[in-house]
């Protein structure tokens, strides 16, 4: 392989493995922006990915292709209503956040396992037929002339428009929309106001567990998305394997990223080259005779490194993980 | 009602509405609850066979919970048990098999080989905690990973591209035979001794002896032990290896006594979280720990009867076990609705 083809064949790949990180990171960056730590990531993917398929193999037949943003829809919701139990535990009741987020991640992979058993009387789904597919941005063509013909850009068409999946599309949206959103609207600076300092933010009127409460329900509706995009495009059934660390690898990103959702972008797509090179390096030269296992871990020990301050200091809001008592000081 | 019932009513509560809530999704799902329930107590208790597997399945849930317990005791949340684990159940199985030694060194050599796995694996967490202030949630789930892909490559290479390494020499095993005749040829082992040692153990290092008090004061309140002239960092990373090798020991049991050997692996084994819950159910202390243990450990096998005996999935279990978790979490509000139960019943 030449270096251009080992390029046009890494870059898609990546940016595939790295879309459900995006959108479950940004999840990940919201609720610890507003102090709730989520450890339950994992489980909210699960029960997205869970919803996503079942959605999915349920009206697929009928609706055909279109069915993909019903799934993804279905799994929103699915992941918001089950990150309820996060926002009721961690916020109204006072509880552990990390032992809350670990018993969310039982309970997602206990029930979704649980209902597959119940449903199909088997441990996994069948395959899906409509899975999300990809597609060339060859532009759009109005009053004779071709607008936003992407693909055909020579070098970044085939590196990123000619393999494109619209969820990816989405993520990138997302990312930058949430990037706006936190930064630049007043919600946004409330959102962090809580996360940093809430009982200054009490003082000034903003209603602490409302905006908890919303935080930790947009974390878990974009947690249920990442999880019904890894299922629908990665491995296209559910199983008890289908999400393995992915949540835990978004919570990574959201660290590497350093509590910013272009930052979590950023971590999400250098996993997404990471991850691609540990399954598909055997075909590409020098990458080879890496062992595959420096490769898997990668990930994970650049966060530590990234923590400990050899790359940049990362540092989480202050009030994150921290229960808000009122009149407590 | 007095803080002590209080803190005993808290987890029996959670227990009790845990499986409640069980009973209810297995009615909703169309299953009878009452044959599940009957299911699961004849696969804890049925017979002999049974008695014996559950006490092995106790066996590393009781270490697991030991290694969450005395991290919560000394202010750390140690959610890195299962990397621990694993770093211990390979470096068991591989001094009990690489290694030729007469049986009364091998086996506790093994052993220790897994302690001494796990503590320098929790180490790094202790040494980034307290010299480079990195939190211990965050850098022990990292290394779980780090650490499941790892010895997933070195089991690799051990058994030449195979999956799981050579089985250990009956001189390192666990096993004994009068064990299995006693219990209807059951994977029953010798750890289970050894799980009951070490609550001993702890109970002794923190209640007994200096260097426990100096842990539990630094996990109490840094700034007062460092005024009273404790070494916070050195005592930090002190703990966390301590319960590292709780956690490696866990290890040491799948290899030396269950598995008899260490195999690639998927994903977590699941005991390092659920280690978790049998900590918080025990309220960290090292009996409450055994009683922890017992539950999740005996939930966890008699589930594996449910699929036959009453045709319920066997993750209805691990439901109720979440839930239990999240149950205990949540104890502010038990805490809350008992005081108040309390308080009304003396008002009268």
């Amino acid at each position: 392989m030449s270096a251009l083809e080992i390029l046009y064949f890494i870059i898609p790949s990546a940016i595939l493995y790295a879309t459900p990180l995006i959108f479950t990171a940004i999840g990940g960056v919201f609720s610890e922006r507003a102090g709730v730590v989520n450890i339950g990531l994992e489980g909210i993917m699960v029960v997205g990915a869970f919803t996503g398929i079942y959605v999915n193999l349920e009206y697929g037949p009928s609706m055909g292709a279109s069915v993909i943003w019903l799934a993804i829809l279905a799994a929103l919701v699915a992941g918001a209503v089950f990150s309820i139990l996060l926002a009721v535990a961690a916020v109204s009741f006072r509880a552990d956040q990390t032992v809350t987020g670990v018993a969310l991640n039982m309970l997602g992979g206990a029930v979704t396992i649980f209902l597959v058993k119940l449903i199909y009387q088997k441990g996994q789904t069948d395959i899906i037929s409509n899975p999300i597919r990809r597609f060339s941005m060859d532009g759009i063509e109005i009053w004779g002339i071709n607008w936003f013909p992407l693909a055909n850009i020579p070098f970044f068409g085939p590196l990123l428009f000619q393999n494109v999946y619209s969820t990816s599309i989405l993520a990138f949206a997302v990312a930058i929309g949430a990037w706006l959103i936190i930064y630049k609207t007043p919600f946004g600076l409330r959102l962090r106001a809580v996360g940093e300092h809430p009982m200054a933010a009490d003082t000034m009127g903003v209603n602490v567990a409302k905006m908890r409460y919303i935080a930790v329900l947009i974390s878990g509706a974009l947690g249920g998305i990442g999880g019904a995009v890894y299922a629908q495009t990665i491995t296209l059934d559910f199983s008890a394997s289908t999400i393995a660390g992915q949540g835990f690898m978004a919570i990574a990103a959201l660290i590497f990223g350093k509590w910013n959702p272009l930052g979590a972008l950023g971590a999400a797509l250098f996993f997404g080259v990471a991850q691609t090179l540990s399954i598909a390096g055997n075909q590409i030269p020098v990458i080879q005779d890496i062992p595959a296992v420096y490769l898997q871990i990668l990930p994970y020990v650049l966060t530590i490194l990234a923590l400990a301050g050899f790359i940049g200091k990362a540092t989480a809001p202050k009030a994150s993980g921290v229960p808000y008592i009122k009149g407590k000081r | 009602m007095s803080n002590r019932l209080i803190n005993i009513l808290v987890p029996v509560v959670s227990i009790i509405v845990g499986l409640l809530v069980g009973a209810v999704v297995m009615l909703v799902s169309g299953y009878d609850p009452i044959l599940g329930y009957t299911a699961l107590w004849n696969g804890i208790f049925g017979d002999s066979y049974s008695i014996g597997n559950t006490i092995r399945q106790i066996t590393p849930y009781i270490l697991a919970g030991l290694a969450v317990a005395f991290a919560f005791r000394t202010g750390l949340f140690n959610i890195g048990v299962e990397g621990q684990l694993l770093m211990g159940w390979l470096a068991a199985a591989w001094v009990g098999y690489a290694v030729e030694l007469p049986r009364i060194i091998h086996l506790p050599l093994a052993i220790i080989a897994a302690a001494v796995a796990g503590g320098l694996w929790a180490f790094l967490v202790g040494f980034l905690k307290a010299r480079l202030n990195v939190h211990e949630v965050i850098s022990s789930i990292m290394l779980n990973y780090t650490a499941l892909y790892i010895t997933n490559a070195i089991i690799k290479s051990l058994s030449d591209g195979g999956f799981k390494t050579e089985t250990v020499l009956a001189s390192a095993t666990l096993r004994a035979q009068w064990l299995r005749d006693l219990t209807d040829n059951s994977s029953l082992h010798l750890g289970i001794i050894i799980a009951l040692l070490m609550v001993i153990v702890m109970w002794f290092l923190l209640e007994k002896t200096t260097r426990g008090y100096e842990l539990k004061a630094v996990g109490f309140n840094q700034n007062a032990a460092e005024y009273a002239g404790m070494s916070v960092k050195k005592n930090i990373i002190l703990a966390m290896t301590i319960s590292g090798m709780f956690a490696g020991l866990a290890g040491a049991m799948e290899a030396l006594g269950t598995f008899q050997n260490a195999s690639i692996k998927a994903g977590f084994t699941g005991v390092g979280f659920d280690g978790i819950a049998v900590a918080l159910l025990g309220a960290n202390t090292p009996l409450g720990v055994v009683f922890g243990a017992t539950l999740f450990g005996s939930l966890k096998y008699g589930a594996l009867n449910m699929p036959n005996a009453a045709g319920i999935p066997e993750e209805m279990v691990s439901i109720i076990i979440a839930l239990i978790i999240f149950f205990v979490a949540c104890g502010y509000v038990i805490r809350l609705a008992l005081s108040k139960f309390g308080s009304k019943k003396e008002g009268k």
